[in-house]
């Protein structure tokens, strides 16, 4: 185990307790990113690019669109719900 | 020292699932999910890793040098892409239930049935 | 059972969990100590047998294709589901009528350095993307990376702000073809494997000299199929999620 791969470790380790942690899902998604990140570092130095490659796209393209895309989706089905509740008043 | 891959996916297991638990917004509890299933990822790497062994392509070394197993990158390769869509079907999931019930606390969806 | 009650329960049941855990993966050899027989078998029959540089890609698209066939059906399954979960809730279909007489929507942010950041950038997506699907076989790549990559491309042309000319340029209609046009190729060519050489998913073209592009025998079709199934699924699942709010909330302006 050398030592880059255990720094990147403690990293990984560190950014999934960030995800946890962290109490907003836009903020969430964020860090998503950055963990998928590191995950991809440490994949990379358990030598595996392909998989590495795979979680570089996904985590920083993929994943993050989605997930914003169902935060305004709901942020706007609240607003709607807000405005017929106040036009029926 | 040889243990902290496990360690960490096991904690990072753990953790995860804390979060799906704990949770009072269903998206985070689907984002909480997807650090479980990195958990699964890095159990797989580790067990398939060999030491001073290089990445299995053989495009510029030779063949018969020392590599790492392929098999288990394989089944992380396409799990990886595959957690994106379902992470999608789960949100799709929790737009719908926003969209009937007007709250995306999992306290408030139960209320709301009866 | 409510927040209190769960966090309740998960206080004695997670050290318990992670106790049991960190004693099961115990038993697994050292990190870096790896014994089994396939994956070095693998390793070193491989580049002889099948002539593929990529030893994963090779144990992906040919060794192991039938998994990989499980696992894009898993794909196509949850692409569905999202299709068929977020279109009833399009009951707007006239305000998607109305919003389209204006000619060009322009997101807030979109500033001119932006699109022009886009411009450059969807050629580049889409070159790299195809150079991953065709060189599956020799470097790190194939058809579900690259998949994602192809499928950033268009929607690039969204970060520039043009919602609407990304519909233009990928319809739903086509989308679902390119899904649904990969997943059967996939299937389709393991049937070649049937005919020509007995077995299912059998490599059964020429395998020509290893480190070529049309080398590997089937790996480079197998890996165009899934590149495509995954680039339609991405993009109409990206599509179902924008597709009501973007429409329908530049209405309001």
């Amino acid at each position: 185990m050398t030592v880059l791969q255990a720094a990147v470790l403690i990293l990984v380790v560190v950014a999934g307790t960030a995800i946890v942690l962290v109490p907003d899902p836009l903020r969430q998604t964020l860090v998503l990113a950055i963990f998928g990140f590191a995950l991809a570092l440490l994949f990379f130095v358990f030598q595996a690019p392909d998989v590495a490659l795979s979680e570089i796209v996904v985590s920083a393209v993929g994943l993050p669109v989605i997930i914003l895309a169902a935060l305004r989706k709901i942020s706007e089905q609240t607003a709607r719900r807000e405005s017929d509740e106040e036009g029926s008043e | 020292m040889s243990f902290a891959p496990y360690a960490a996916a096991a904690w990072l297991f753990v953790i995860g699932l804390y979060g799906v638990v704990s949770s009072q917004n269903l998206v985070r509890t689907v984002l909480n999910l997807s650090v479980v299933q990195s958990a699964t990822y890095l159990v797989l790497l580790g067990v398939g890793y060999r030491h001073g062994a290089k990445a299995p392509i053989v495009a510029d070394i030779p063949t018969n040098s020392r590599l790492v197993d392929p098999v288990t990158q394989v089944l992380v390769l396409t799990d990886i892409v595959i957690e994106a869509t379902v992470i999608a079907l789960l949100l799709a999931l929790v737009v719908q239930a926003h969209n009937r019930f007007g709250s995306v606390d999992p306290a408030d969806l139960r209320a709301l049935r009866h | 059972m409510s927040r209190r009650v769960r966090l309740a329960l998960f206080a004695c049941a997670g050290p318990g969990l992670l106790a049991v855990l960190l004693l099961g993966l115990h038993g697994l050899p050292a990190f870096g100590d790896f014994h089994g027989v396939y994956g070095l078998l693998v390793d070193r029959i491989e580049p002889h047998v099948r002539h593929a540089t990529d030893i994963v890609t090779g144990l992906n698209f040919d060794l192991r294709a039938f998994d990989t066939l499980g696992e894009e059906f898993i794909l196509f399954a949850s692409v569905s589901g999202v299709a068929l979960l977020l279109r009833h809730l399009r009951d707007e279909d006239d305000e998607i009528e109305r919003s389209r007489s204006l000619a060009e929507h322009r997101f807030a942010g979109a500033s001119d350095s932006l699109r022009l950041m886009s411009l450059i950038l969807i050629p580049l997506l889409v070159s790299l993307g195809v150079y991953l699907v065709l060189h599956g076989a020799l470097t790190p790549g194939g058809g579900f990376q690259a998949g994602v990559v192809l499928a950033a491309g268009p929607l690039a042309i969204l970060l520039a702000g043009r919602y609407l000319a990304l519909k233009r340029v990928a319809p739903e209609w086509a989308l679902e073809a390119v899904d649904s046009a990969g997943a059967a190729a996939y299937t389709l060519i393991g049937l070649g494997g049937l005919i020509f050489a007995g077995v299912y998913l059998k490599n059964f073209l020429p395998l020509g000299t290893s480190g070529h592009l049309l080398s590997a025998g089937m790996m480079p079709l197998n890996s165009i199929a899934v590149g495509l199934e995954v680039t339609g699924a991405f993009l109409l699942t990206w599509t179902e999620f924008l597709d009501q709010d973007v429409i329908v909330a530049r209405e309001e302006l």
